[in-house]
Order: structure tokens, then sequence, then C-alpha cells
């Protein structure tokens, strides 16, 4: 499927608020869907850089983040890759247990499964795609589902 | 983002301006950090004027709360939009925090 719209982002966390702000304006659905979509395809996208340049290339300035985002059949996907070597999302311990609700860490990716309707990786987890249904209220519809 | 810190009958009042995220949070630990070093215990972060939060942001706000219990101080949240406070709800962290409609609120009987 080809990309509506492809970015290639230093690791430089300062990068973030524009990269996303840039994806914004540039998807017609966001503006149709503003108030939903500003709340979770946001969220969802900044999580996902955050974790690709802290954890994913270790904050190493050498390495870049690949961003591509496509709207397709009511539906909104962009996916994330670092150039690290990959993480178990499956091992990430939910930050809303008792044990871990005072860990300054952890939310992140419950964050992008709280408010997206898709959150898959590749098999070495170097690369997530974020899908957001448009069309058929979802996730997103009203702003989250807990 | 950007914030302004005043005095209120010995609370310390943190107003936020923008998004708390990722790129910006040590701004705002830092700015509590020296507040609480110089003797502050009562804080209140007011985000009536900020757009979003995210789980950086969120995990500052836990680790400040943390360091001000530490000191035997109180950290209080205030004016949270509909976003915000869904944000907090999904986490959690709504059950952390005091959580006020609005800095006024926040202040009063602190």
């Amino acid at each position: 499927m080809d990309s509506d719209l492809v970015l290639e982002l230093p690791t430089d966390i300062r990068s973030i608020e524009g990269a996303v702000d840039y994806v914004m304006s540039r998807c017609q659905a966001c503006t149709e869907h503003a108030r939903r979509l500003n709340l979770n395809f946001r969220v969802g996208l900044t999580e996902a850089l955050a974790n690709a340049m802290l954890y994913g290339n270790g904050r190493d300035p050498s390495k870049h983040v690949l961003v591509e985002v496509v709207v397709r059949g009511g539906m909104l996907r962009a996916t994330i890759r670092d150039q690290g070597v990959g993480f178990d999302p499956t091992r990430v311990p939910d930050p809303t247990l008792p044990e871990n609700i005072t860990r300054p860490c952890g939310r992140g990716l419950f964050l992008m499964r709280s408010l997206l309707d898709e959150v898959s990786f590749n098999d070495l987890g170097n690369e997530v795609t974020l899908v957001l249904r448009l069309d058929s209220g979802g996730a997103f519809e009203g702003g989250a589902q807990a | 983002m950007s914030f302004q810190v005043s005095k209120h009958d010995g609370v310390t009042l943190v107003e936020v301006e923008g998004q708390l995220i990722v790129g910006n949070r040590q701004e705002l630990k830092q700015q509590v950090l020296e507040q609480l070093e110089g003797g502050d215990r009562k804080f209140v972060i007011d985000f009536a004027e900020t757009g979003y939060i995210d789980s950086s942001g969120l995990g500052v706000l836990v680790s400040l709360s943390k360091k001000i219990r530490e000191q035997g101080g109180e950290l209080r949240l205030s004016s949270l939009n509909e976003d915000l406070r869904t944000l907090f709800e999904l986490t959690k962290l709504d059950t952390l925090f005091r959580i006020s409609d609005d800095k006024a609120q926040a202040l009063e009987g602190f």
C-alpha cells in the first residue's frame, strides 16, 4: 500500500511535537475528526515516536525513525520504525496495577493500546503499526475507550 | 511549554501553558524541585492552558508527587480538560492525585 506521508526523523525528542503537529496538519481525516483524533491519534503517535527514540534508538543521534502514514478505506494507519534491536511488547507490565501505579515510566504502550483500535508490532519489535478506524466509531469515538 | 510560578498563602502554584511532553518535561521537574529544595511543601500544578500531557509528562508528575511526599508535602492538580482527565482515568492516576476543577478550588483549604 502506498503511503500518503513518509517522514524520516532524527533521534531527537525535541522533534516529536513538531512532527506530530505536521502529520496532523497533513491529514484531511484528522481535520474532519479533529476532536477525537486530537486525543487518540496524537497520543498514539507521540508515544510511539518517544518509544522509538528513547528505547528503540537509545537516544543515539546517528539513528533515525521512519514514519509512514496511510489513510484508506475509513482507516488511518501509522507505522513507526526505529533502528534498534527491538523488544518483546508482551513483557511490558500493566502500569495501572497497584504495584506499578507509582512508577514514573511504562505508560506509553498502555496508552497506545487503550486509545487506538489496533496496535501491532513486527517480529523484531522495532516497528509498531497503529490503526484508527475513521468510519465506525471504534476506540476514538467520544475521545477514548477505557 | 512555559510556566508561571506564584505563591498563595504558603502554596506554590505552577501554571503550565502548552504541552507537557517528553521533550520539555525536565523543565517543569527542575522548576518544582528547586522550589521544594527552597522549602516549599504545598504545590498545585494547574493545567488550564495545557492541551496535552504525554506518558513522560504523566511520569514526571508521579515522580514529583513522590519526592514532595517524601518531604512531608503534597502535590495537587487542577483544571484538567476532558482529554487530560481521560488520560488520568485510563492510567488510574486520578486515584493518585487530588484533582480540582480549577486553581481556586485547589488552593482553597490546602
